[in-house]
């Protein structure tokens, strides 16, 4: 039998260290033990997301950037992901701790495409920002309501079909005429896109994947926030 | 009655058809709205581009059935009517094809369900074989003469498709996926694992269609052909990528440049040669010379 790993006989880094490992592999019964190891050590649940889950995630965003990982195992990451953040996000909302920025996103009206949207949303989440996720088939109306609802930093659109993606641009420009495009960064993304498409529709970014998505919604809260 | 098998003796390569969605889009269908719709509002115009392609020379068109699964057609309240529109989908092709000059096959379009399977998704493999199964019935009755699974990037719905299709109809079924992420599909499969499991599936045709650019497509075609599958390759890439010209969507490869891609897609060892997302009647044309001169060269 393999060595059993006790959580007890480890110090904080050295659980840290394995909580992205385990991220990595998708163990999400492990990352709960960790996290809560961890809390019972009175780390704070900020240093806990910061140090372990995001962390771990931005190793897992680099390996699918650079095609070492697929969506199947990013997926699994961010399952385990999700699993610790249920335990952290409660401590979290009572804490004074900083916020990345909120999202709001969701699939464009027509498109039931969500999985890339939704390894999106993970990530980003994994990266410390607060994500509502609006899911998919979202006319204008559903996605001026989820901004006027949550203020958003924010707004992610996706598409993953030639006849779906135009209708970004319909969202965008009724942005304009309600006078709240200037409010919010628009990213955009899905297969059939590219940034002159982006450009085009006058969206802020194309994001190619999820891990760009979370590099270029990163940059844009760094120049909201002066920094 | 040509068939697929009499179709591969005759002659090779031969021509697929090109873009449906983007026809459609052209003749006025709004972004968003199902496609698939207008088997039932306005077959004349589905039936019109089908036409087109004819002229163009394809010698296999696609069903307008895409997205004809119940669950993307739940997301327009059709899925009550997953029968009729695959059905009425097979049946506007089926006319165009007997009215051809020339021998033509009708082949069923089944794009991929949009969900993820079990463990990573929530479908399971059964309500993924009876989706396709219930797609797949209402093609067969509307008439085709094979079935084209494209787009895929999950082998497990490639075989629950199959499996689908095998419990409505025993006709022929090609199956082909979309290598869109470094190399891979979406969901990590590169095209040598890809030759090695739809290679053991009941199947008469495998390959590569979509992903991003044509360059790309011909790389996975490559290294199919390299892993030896024992079925014909199908090829059907994508006409450059998508461009905004006035607030429609164009894509920007042109006819000369899907020439150029048929020329290498046969070179490569494809056997059937057609076009994806972008490419219209004029570029099917031009790949129709095209191919019509290798075959002399040779």
């Amino acid at each position: 039998m393999i060595e059993e790993i006790n959580l007890k006989e480890m110090n904080d880094e050295e659980i840290l260290e394995l909580m992205q490992e385990d991220l990595y592999d998708g163990y999400q019964e492990e990352i709960i033990e960790e996290v809560r190891e961890l809390l019972n050590r009175e780390m704070t649940a900020y240093d806990i997301l910061t140090n372990g889950l995001v962390a771990g995630m931005d190793i897992v965003g680099v390996d699918f950037r650079d095609g070492i990982l697929f969506v199947p195992e990013v997926l699994m990451s961010a399952k385990a992901m999700k699993g610790g953040m249920k335990i952290l996000r409660p401590l979290l909302a009572e804490s004074d701790a900083p916020k990345q920025g909120t999202v709001v996103i969701g699939t464009v009206k027509g498109d039931i495409h969500d999985i890339g949207k939704n390894l999106v949303a993970m990530m980003l989440e994994g990266a410390g920002f607060e994500v509502i996720n609006i899911g998919i088939n979202n006319d204008v109306d559903s996605y001026l309501e989820a901004i006027e609802e949550h203020q958003p930093d924010i707004l992610g659109m996706s598409a993953l079909l030639t006849t779906t993606m135009p209708y970004m641009r319909t969202v965008i420009n009724t942005l304009k005429d309600q006078g709240l495009r200037n409010d919010l960064n628009v990213l955009v993304g899905g297969a059939p896109l590219n940034d002159a498409f982006a450009e085009d529709i006058e969206a802020d970014a194309y994001c190619r994947d999820a891990a760009v998505a979370v590099d270029t919604a990163k940059k844009f809260m760094k120049i909201k926030q002066g920094s | 009655m040509p068939t697929l098998k009499s179709l591969l003796q005759t002659q090779k390569p031969i021509l697929l058809d090109g873009a449906m969605g983007t026809m459609l889009m052209d003749q006025g269908l709004e972004s968003g709205d199902p496609p698939e719709e207008w088997n039932l509002i306005h077959p004349e115009r589905i039936r019109e581009v089908h036409q087109q392609y004819i002229q163009a020379g394809s010698q296999i068109i696609l069903t307008n059935s895409f997205g004809g699964t119940p669950q993307r057609l739940a997301m327009h309240h059709l899925d009550d009517q997953v029968f009729e529109i695959n059905q009425a989908a097979a049946e506007i092709a089926r006319a165009a094809a007997d009215d051809a000059p020339h021998p033509v096959l009708v082949a069923g379009s089944m794009g991929p369900t949009g969900q993820l399977l079990e463990p990573v998704g929530e479908m399971s493999f059964k309500e993924a074989q009876s989706a396709f199964a219930e797609q797949a019935s209402g093609l067969a009755a509307g008439g085709v003469d094979l079935f084209w699974i494209e787009t895929m990037s999950d082998l497990q719905e490639v075989r629950a498709a199959v499996s689908g299709i095998r419990s409505a109809s025993n006709l022929p079924i090609s199956a082909t996926m979309s290598f869109d992420s470094h190399g891979h599909t979406m969901m990590g499969i590169s095209p040598t694992a890809a030759v090695e499991t739809l290679g053991q599936l009941d199947i008469s045709l495998m390959g590569a269609n979509c992903g991003t650019g044509s360059d790309e497509l011909i790389e996975a075609i490559a290294a199919m052909k390299k892993s030896g599958p024992d079925l014909p390759l199908v090829a059907k890439a994508n006409a450059g990528i998508p461009q905004v010209e006035g607030g429609d969507v164009v894509y920007n490869g042109t006819p000369e440049l899907m020439a150029d891609y048929a020329r290498e897609a046969c070179r490569q060892g494809a056997s059937l040669i057609g076009g994806c997302c972008g490419s219209s009647p004029e570029h099917i044309k031009a790949m129709a010379d095209a191919l019509a001169d290798l075959k002399k060269e040779t």
